[in-house]
């Protein structure tokens, strides 16, 4: 469960103050599948930024699962995002000389877990996220941008997060396999109960997703119930 | 994150670099290996320097002859120039002072050396039976100048091993053949023990005759160029030192000791002012090969910053699943640790076979001292802690959000 209020955030810079975000305010519940959608200079990056905890608003609250984290340390915030935020980024961001499972298995060793339980845990996501099982043992820089994004996505799963923060996760990849991608979303978010917020300028992206929140100049203009895809979705089962 | 994680993590980084890593880390190799060789080049010297002088004899003193000086002259003559001891000293030197064990005169000089057909130019020693005892000379063959060689001015001479090989040839046994010293033929009597030692204080290349040939036939004067005094143990050396001091001043008529003719040289203070000189010369390679232990240092420092900036994005991924500064810079220290430590090891390998080639082939002698290496090791994880801290700092430092943008 997440609820933003009236958050704001501002950056200094040499002329005075310049305001990123002017006072967001929305709820998403667990379950949900969000877009937040809007042009490049938006805010979209900075609000998810504030949402991952990589970065704390000038004011506002922010909870997250009825915690309060906009007033965190580094460290605290660290925390934050080991136990609670799972990130899939445009560009994969995969350790490029290691094993599948070990770059899916990376967010479990700084929770301290043994290396056996942590394998294991990483083939459970690696399953979830659709990635078949020969390519497992295979360094990551020997997959298709397709495979990597999933393995990324295996990787923000696998220390049971709360929310999954996708910043243009089809961004690098072409129409087809970024559809399968989307896919992938899809179904954590229907079979497995997932919350998903997907950062994306693309319309055709966001249509994937049960609601829409644009944001535009650092305020939300629209909040949409998506219904025609839940309906659409709602066939498929 | 535990321990045998962070050893994974700085290993699979490591070896992902191999080339870049092995240059790295022979910079170490180089330091660490020729500090110990250093090291060891320079405790070998101090050690033979020790054990020849030690080889002179123990619980030595020795009375040589210092300034002659005139009451009122101001012109010296120079130090050991005085014909100032005379064996009269020696005798009263036996007789009054409790402590000595043994004592031996000698005259000693440089001649040409004839025997048939080859010469040589080496020290002659006019002395008494004493002296393999107080000198701690040993007879391989024959005897040494005797009590009775003494008394009747025997034309006998004992030679030295190396002498022997100079004048007759290596394992040719001298017994009974004639020798020319100064154009006086001397009988060989005995050749003494090998003692080793080199140049100028070379121990077996020397020719011992009796004290009063020597005087009579060779120097044509009563006078002594050193006694040597043995003493009973270690810790009366400076009341007999201080005893025969005054005895002698007493003896020439001197009353302020600055004005002495004569000096009496403990051994230890020989041992002590070598032993200092040969420190200081093995500080002085320590610290020669020590600069390159820092260049190899500074070479981790750079390939580390290297490092952190190429794994920016790795860095800030890492953040953003949950690592903490101290993990992130707890991984970049174990890395240039763990550099500087397999420099470090093998490092010790290398000082230890240079230290041996040195032996072997320039036959100095060496020695790798347990303390050599615990310096090596502490130096080296110093260096690493050291040099590695500002680039872990330095990846714990960034902000996650650039990092990840970092192309």
């Amino acid at each position: 469960m997440i609820e933003c209020k009236n958050i704001t955030k501002a950056y200094k810079t040499g002329a005075g103050e310049t305001a990123v975000l002017k006072g967001v305010s929305f709820v998403i519940a667990d379950g949900e599948f969000v877009a937040i959608m809007g042009p490049s200079g938006s805010g979209k990056s900075t609000l998810m930024h504030i949402l991952g905890a990589l970065d704390v608003p000038t004011s506002g609250i922010y909870l997250l699962d009825g915690q309060d984290i906009s007033k965190l340390s580094d460290d605290q915030l660290a925390d934050i995002r080991k136990n609670k935020i799972g990130f899939v980024f445009q560009s994969f961001n995969l350790l490029p000389r290691a094993t599948v499972l070990r770059n899916v298995a990376l967010p479990l060793m700084y929770a301290g877990m043994k290396k056996e339980q942590r394998e294991e845990r990483a083939k459970q996501a690696l399953m979830a996220a659709g990635l078949p099982e020969d390519r497992w043992g295979h360094l990551s820089n020997q997959l298709s941008g397709g495979q990597m994004q999933r393995v990324a996505i295996a990787r923000a799963l696998v220390n049971d997060p709360s929310i999954i923060l996708a910043d243009e996760p089809t961004g690098n990849l072409d129409t087809k396999t970024g559809e399968i991608v989307l896919d992938t979303f899809q179904q954590l978010n229907s079979q497995h109960g997932r919350m998903i917020v997907l950062i994306t300028h693309e319309r055709y992206v966001a249509e994937h997703t049960n609601r829409i929140i644009h944001i535009r100049d650092g305020e939300i203009t629209d909040d949409e119930k998506n219904i025609k895809h839940r309906i659409a979705n709602h066939h498929q089962l | 994150m535990n321990i045998a994680d962070i050893f994974r993590e700085t290993f699979s980084a490591l070896l992902s670099n191999k080339a870049r890593s092995g240059l790295t880390i022979l910079g170490i190799v180089i330091g660490i290996g020729s500090v110990i060789a250093m090291i060891s080049v320079g405790q070998g010297s101090t050690a033979s320097i020790q054990s020849s002088i030690q080889s002179l004899g123990s619980n030595l003193l020795m009375v040589s002859p210092s300034f002659q000086r005139g009451v009122g002259m101001q012109v010296s003559a120079g130090r050991g120039s005085a014909r100032t001891l005379k064996q009269e000293d020696v005798d009263a030197i036996q007789k009054e002072i409790m402590l000595i064990k043994a004592i031996a005169p000698e005259l000693s000089s440089r001649y040409q050396i004839i025997a048939k057909g080859t010469n040589t130019n080496t020290s002659v020693l006019g002395t008494t039976p004493n002296y393999p005892e107080v000198r701690n000379v040993q007879i391989e063959s024959g005897s040494f100048v005797s009590e009775q060689n003494v008394r009747s001015l025997s034309k006998v001479a004992v030679l030295g091993p190396t002498t022997r090989d100079d004048l007759f040839g290596e394992g040719v046994n001298p017994i009974g053949q004639t020798i020319h010293i100064n154009k006086v033929d001397f009988k060989v009597i005995g050749v003494t023990k090998e003692k080793g030692g080199s140049g100028m204080s070379n121990q077996d290349d020397m020719i011992f005759v009796p004290l009063s040939t020597a005087q009579r036939f060779l120097a044509g004067s009563s006078y002594l160029s050193t006694i040597y005094i043995e003493i009973v143990d270690q810790e009366s050396m400076t009341t007999a030192q201080e005893q025969i001091t005054s005895l002698l001043l007493s003896r020439h008529n001197i009353s302020n000791p600055e004005l002495a003719d004569f000096s009496v040289i403990n051994q230890a203070d020989i041992v002590a002012s070598v032993s200092s000189i040969s420190s200081t010369l093995t500080i002085l390679l320590a610290a020669i090969a020590g600069i390159s232990l820092i260049v190899g240092g500074i070479g981790i420092m750079n390939m580390m910053l290297t490092t952190v900036t190429e794994r920016t994005r790795e860095i800030g991924l890492r953040k953003a699943i949950g690592a903490k500064k101290k993990d992130i810079s707890l991984q970049f220290l174990i890395e240039s640790i763990m550099l500087t430590f397999i420099g470090g090891i093998v490092g010790i390998f290398l000082g230890w076979i240079l230290s041996y080639a040195v032996a072997y082939f320039g036959s100095m002698t060496t020695e790798v001292t347990s303390w050599s290496i615990f310096l090596a090791v502490g130096v080296s994880a110093c260096i690493g802690i050291i040099f590695g801290f500002y680039p872990a700092r330095r990846a714990a430092g960034l902000n996650p959000i650039e990092a990840l943008r970092y192309e």
